[in-house]
């Protein structure tokens, strides 16, 4: 293992920007904010319908936000690879669904709130995501 | 008023994945690489996130109601089952292969990336799948 790219300083702060959506939308709205709930919810629940649009549409504004006042582009590299892109947004969506949280939903709201079973969700896609890399850079 | 704040909390979560990079997939691919080169910076993104809303949680989880609803609403189920660790792994994997999770994918659409595009669709399928699949458990 060598470490590269880190970057603890821009990654604490980003961190804290998150953790401050998450706490208004507990104390104010009364919801813990993850993700794949919220987008699930919008596509198959009528509750909370308008809400969850208007924080998905947000999470897209947030970044545009960014490029208007800091006037840098974002960079970001993603494979174009078709049939990986299918299947890993497929298995993000069925998995999620099936264990109720991801990386926002267990990793933050629910270890936040010191839940043993969002402790055991975070450790299995953690491991499961480091051993697919790992897996993958050997083929 | 509610409505507002998800607006905002979504647009205050969107910059918070830009500010700590996690927008980008290959960042978090190598917090993933654990076994070559590892890029820690992820962990620090949680510690952040759950530095400042951690002891809130617990300072408001007894209060009556939340200020702009009715009342306070989230899963507390606690229950660790088959299902759990089934889904776990397999978003763990679909992770693993692109490096985005639903909070970087939905936002990377800002970016006009055709292949977060793809993946946000398939992602949108998967989630109906399931709920087809408990629809048709629920009737049986």
């Amino acid at each position: 293992m060598n470490i590269i790219n880190f970057t603890p300083t821009s990654a604490f702060l980003g961190g804290l920007i998150i953790g401050l959506s998450v706490i208004i939308f507990f104390i104010l709205n009364g919801r813990m904010i993850g993700i794949s709930g919220i987008a699930s919810n919008f596509l198959n629940k009528k509750k909370n319908r308008i809400d969850n649009f208007l924080f998905l549409l947000g999470l897209i504004l947030g970044p545009l936000i960014c490029k208007f006042y800091t006037k840098q582009q974002i960079n970001i590299s993603i494979s174009s690879s078709l049939i990986l892109l299918i299947l890993a947004g497929l298995l993000v969506g069925i998995g999620t669904r099936i264990s109720g949280g991801c990386t926002s939903g267990h990793g933050i709201s629910g270890i936040g709130r010191f839940s043993l079973r969002s402790i055991i969700a975070t450790i299995t896609f953690m491991i499961v995501g480091i051993l697919t890399v790992f897996i993958k850079d050997i083929i | 008023m509610s409505k507002l704040i998800s607006l905002i909390c979504g647009i205050i979560f969107g910059i918070g994945l830009v500010v700590s990079e996690m927008i980008n997939p290959s960042k978090v691919l190598g917090f993933l690489n654990f076994f070559g080169d590892w890029d820690p910076s992820l962990a620090f993104v949680m510690l952040g996130a759950l530095i400042i809303s951690s002891p809130f949680f617990h300072l408001f989880k007894n209060n009556k109601k939340p200020i702009f609803t009715e009342s306070f609403s989230y899963s507390n189920n606690k229950e660790i089952n088959k299902n759990l660790i089934i889904g776990s792994s397999l978003f763990g994997a679909g992770w693993g292969l692109i490096g985005l999770c639903p909070g970087p994918a939905i936002a990377s659409l800002a970016l006009f990336n055709i292949n977060s595009a793809v993946f946000v669709i398939a992602m949108f399928v998967g989630f109906y799948l399931v709920k087809l699949s408990d629809l048709r458990t629920q009737a049986r």
